[in-house]
Parts: structure tokens; sequence; C-alpha cells
């Protein structure tokens, strides 16, 4: 019983240890801003990297989360008549809720973990040792841009994957349940309020989450030891970080924005 | 001027390195190591696997903090130096690592031209024909498109060698260039560390294991063990001078200052004779 407490208990030192120097690696990162400026080039190329990659999955998830979404509304709704408003309640849950949040997570698996091996993997063949020896500073280099990238990749993911769920409602409550096309888009435009629902709900969420992730991606990256083993490590750790503190996140933000 | 030693009187030497004391995770690498090299030589450095030859190296550079001692290269304490300093000093010195470390995002080209584009404002055609010049004297200049992943570990690390001396360093770091090296790109390397160190006076430290191209191409050799320089000397005549380090180290013997077996308990009690340990 007392083994198992002080199990538990590292487990839990030992959590809070890694979010205090994932807190510190993230001052490392703002501190190198200013210096990575130089390499805007870098940043561009990771941009290019992060978003190109993840783009097919994200349409393409985007797409089935708002057809499904709406075969499950029109169900629901038409039990009260009110089928009407499906078109309305699909954009809003996708604003406030999934587009964000399910962005953040298919962005965690597909670049968040390239993005740590990665890194990891040019830590283990000497990359980064290399550049510090021809005074280029890595934090500046490789940290930085990647993490600038993924803060400026998810809000723009976002969006696409939010104009791909509501095609994907359209199609299916337009094209194969028979909503009418006008009560479809004018309850929607009536309802979704641009400070709430847009900026509110995708771009400061979106925002944080991208935040997040990268910085997690970034800093597990650095922070394994250099190994096969501790890279194949870190790419879960990336994963499994990112969706709790993406899912306790989101809980808190809309506590306090919405 | 601040940070710099009091010039030396000797100015000889381009790395003087005095009273070095390093410990790394409770083991003590160096304990009070004096060591210089000389300008414009070839100095190798030899020594026991794990004895700390690259962490000597990565002193030299300023990525690893000694517990004790000084470090001067080319008249600056490397340890008081800023990291811009540090970073203007690190312009002036190639480093060979073991496995290339080439940047796998880049093509061979890209990699050669990476610390000119880094720390210059060159033209385009002025890095074109630097790098070209570069992977000509490395003679890979046909390869320049390829990626790192398709090059030979022999190409790797002569196109990291060509990176290394992209800026025309005064000094070169070679960590086990020979290493995994068929005979034919061993005598390729070996010529190529020569000419630089002849055509253009770089001062080359050479990190090798291989006695026989040591003795073509060195002026003098250290051999490391236990934190110390045990032995130093022309190797030409380093083997013959009858200490136990060079007998076992150079006449191949298994056991001797070196340990055969790794420190452990008490042989008949490890096999469950504990009485007959008695
Ligand atoms: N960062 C480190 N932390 C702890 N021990 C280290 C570290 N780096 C190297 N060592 C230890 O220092 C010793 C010397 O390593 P190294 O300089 O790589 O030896 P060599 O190059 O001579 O084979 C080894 O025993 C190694 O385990
Ligand atoms: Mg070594």
């Amino acid at each position: 019983m007392n083994q198992r407490i002080s199990q538990d208990n590292n487990v839990v030192i030992q959590s809070l240890t890694q979010i205090g120097n994932c807190g510190l690696f993230l001052l490392t990162l703002l501190v190198a801003v200013p210096r990575s400026l130089r390499y805007i080039r870098e940043t561009i190329r990771q941009l290019w990297f992060v978003g190109a990659m993840s783009l097919t999955i994200i349409m393409v998830c985007g797409l089935f989360v708002g057809m499904v979404l709406m075969l499950q509304l029109y169900h629901v709704l038409s039990i009260f008549g009110g089928t009407s408003a499906s078109g309305m309640v699909v954009a809003l849950s996708v604003y406030r809720e999934l587009g964000p949040v399910v962005t953040a997570l298919l962005f965690a698996g597909r670049a968040g973990t390239s993005i740590t091996a990665e890194i990891g993997l040019m830590r283990a063949t000497d990359q980064i040792d290399a550049m510090e020896l021809m005074a280029v500073d890595p934090i500046a280099y490789v940290a930085t841009p990647r993490f600038l990238a993924g803060l400026i990749a998810m809000p723009l993911l976002t969006c696409v994957f939010c104009a791909m769920a509501i095609l994907g409602g359209h199609l299916v409550g337009v094209t194969w349940l028979g909503i009418d096309n006008g009560t479809f888009w004018s309850n929607m435009t009536a309802q979704v309020d641009l400070h709430t629902d847009i900026v509110n709900g995708v771009l400061f969420k979106s925002l944080a989450f991208g935040a997040v992730v990268s910085l997690i991606a970034v800093f597990q990256g650095f922070a394994t030891p250099p190994t096969s083993e501790g890279v194949a490590r870190a790419t879960t750790r990336t994963v499994v970080a990112s969706s709790i503190a993406i899912l306790a996140l989101d809980f808190v933000l809309t506590a306090f924005l919405m | 001027m601040t940070d710099s030693v009091p010039a030396t009187p000797d100015d000889s030497m381009l790395v003087r390195i005095r009273g070095l004391t390093t410990v790394l995770g409770g083991k003590t690498i160096f304990s009070d190591l004096d060591l210089d090299i000389p300008r414009g030589k070839i100095t190798a450095i030899m020594g026991p696997s794990g004895t700390g030859k690259t962490t000597l190296l990565k002193h030299i550079t300023g990525q690893m903090r000694a517990d004790a001692g000084e470090i001067v290269v080319d008249g600056l304490n490397v340890a008081e130096l800023s990291r811009e300093k540090l970073y203007k000093l690190r312009e002036g010195i190639g480093y060979l690592f073991q496995n290339s470390a080439l940047l796998t995002d880049f093509d061979v080209f890209e990699n050669v031209a990476f610390p000119l584009r880094q720390h210059t404002q060159l033209p385009e055609v002025l890095i074109r024909n630097l790098v070209l010049l570069k992977l000509q004297a490395v003679g890979l200049r046909g390869a320049a498109a390829l990626m790192p992943s398709e090059l030979s570990g022999g190409m790797a690390r002569r196109v990291a060698l060509a990176r290394a001396i992209v800026f025309d360093p005064m000094l070169i770091l070679y960590d086990e260039p020979f290493v995994g090296l068929d005979p034919v790109a061993l005598n390729q390397v070996l010529k190529l560390i020569r000419t630089l160190n002849q055509t253009l006076g770089i001062t080359s430290v050479l990190v090798a294991h291989e006695l026989a191209a040591i003795r073509q191409i060195a002026q003098h050799v250290f051999l490391i063990a236990n934190g110390k320089v045990v032995a130093q000397g022309d190797p030409k005549t380093i083997a013959d001078d009858g200490s136990p380090w060079t007998r076992q180290f150079f006449g191949g013997e298994a056991d001797g200052p070196v340990p055969f077996q790794y420190p452990a308990g008490d042989y008949a009690q490890a096999l469950g004779f504990a009485g007959a340990a008695k």
C-alpha cells in the first residue's frame, strides 16, 4: 500500500517536473523569437510543412464530422419537428467545440509526432550539435520556427476543418435529407455570432491549442534522451500529453470565454 | 579584452589546456590534465574508448564546461566567453563528427552552403563557387545534388569535411574520422587531412585509433588514459618508450594498465562459492 502511494507520488512529481520544464522551455522559445526572425525562411518552410502535411487529413475528417453530425441532429430534431434548425446547430457545434478540438487532436497526431521524432532524430545523429558548432543557435533555428509554424497553422487548419464540416452538413442535410437550401443558410447566418462563435470559438481556441500542441511537440523532441528508444517514447508522449492538454484547456476556455 | 587571458608568452600553441578536471555523472573523466596543441601541426589524441576524447574536443569548442582548469583557444579563455564571442570563435573551428552529422533536410550542396548562408550575405554566384570549390577539394563536386541518405559512409564524411572547411577555419577537430571506412576511403580521408594541413596550414587535432595512419601524418601524439596524459611524443617512436601504457595500447596486450574486466564484485562470490571467497 505504502509502496503504491510512493509510486503514485513519483508519477505525480515526475509529471509536475515535466510541466515545469516545459514552462521553462516556453520561456527559452519566446526569448529566442527575435533571434529566429533571421530564420524567417525556415519558419515559412516549417509552416508549409506542417500545414500541407495535415491538410488532407483535416479536410477528410472535417467532411465526415459534418456529415455524421447532420445525420444525428436531423434524427433528433425531427422528433420536435425542428429539422430546419439543424444546419445552424451543426455550424455552432463545429465553431465552438468540434472544429478547434478535433483539428488540434488531429494536428497532434499528424504534425506533432513528426516534429518530435524529427528533432529527436536530429539530436541522435548529432545534427543539433553540428549546428551549435557552426555557430547556429538550435533553439532559434530549429525550435522556435516549428513552434511558430504550429501556432500559425492551427487557426488556418481549423478554418478549413469548419468549412469542410459545414459542407458535409450541407451535403447530408440539403442534398440527401431534403432540408431547404435557403432555410439551411439563413438559419445559420442568423444565429452565428461573430464575437462569441468565430473569434472566441474558432480563433482564440485554435491559437491556444496551436501553442500548446507545438510547445509539447518541440519540448518532447529536445527533452528526450537522443536514442531510438527515447525518440519512440517521446513521440507517444507528445500524443498523450497533447490530447490531455487540449481537452483540459478546452474546458477551461469554454468556461471562461462563453 | 576583459574576457581574454593575459597574452601567453608562448604563442606557438593554439590550444592550451591547464589543470582540466571534469566529472560526469559521478565519474571523473579528467583529473588535472595539461595538454598543448601547437599551431599549424597535426596533433593526434589516442586512448581507450570512454576515456573522454570526445569530451575533450567538446571542452575545446565550449560545448561542455569543465569543473576546474582553463582552456585557452587562440588566446581566449573558452569558459569565460559570452555566447556571441563563443559563436564567433566557433566560426574559426571546423568539427568533423564521427557520424558526419549532415542535415538530413538538405542536399549535399546546401549542407556545405549552410554555414555560408547563415553567417554571410554573399551573392548566390559566390556561394555557388565557394561550395563547388570545397566539394571539388573532397572529390565530390559530382555529388552536389544527392541527399545525405544516398551517400556511403566515406562520402558523407568527405561532405562533412567540405562543410567544416567552407569558412577556412584555423583549427579542425576530427573525431575518429577513419572508423568504418574501407582502406580506399580511409586513404582518401587521410590524404585530405594532410593536404588541408600542409597547403592551408590548418591546425588539426585528430582523435583516432589507427596508429599506422597517425604515424603517416601526425607530428605529435598524446595518449590519454585514466583522466591524464600517460604518454606523449613523436608517433614514430612513442610505441617504444617502454611504459606499460604504450606497451598495452600499441603492443596489443589484452590486459595491462587498462583492465580487461569492467570493475565488478568478487568472481567466486558471484558464482555462489561464498565460502571460497573468504
Ligand atoms: N553528458 C554526459 N553525462 C554523463 N556521462 C557522460 C556524458 N558524456 C560522456 N559521458 C561519459 O564520459 C566518458 C567519456 O566519453 P567520451 O568522451 O565519449 O569517450 P571517448 O570519446 O574517449 O570514447 C564515457 O564514460 C561516457 O559514458
Ligand atoms: Mg568518442
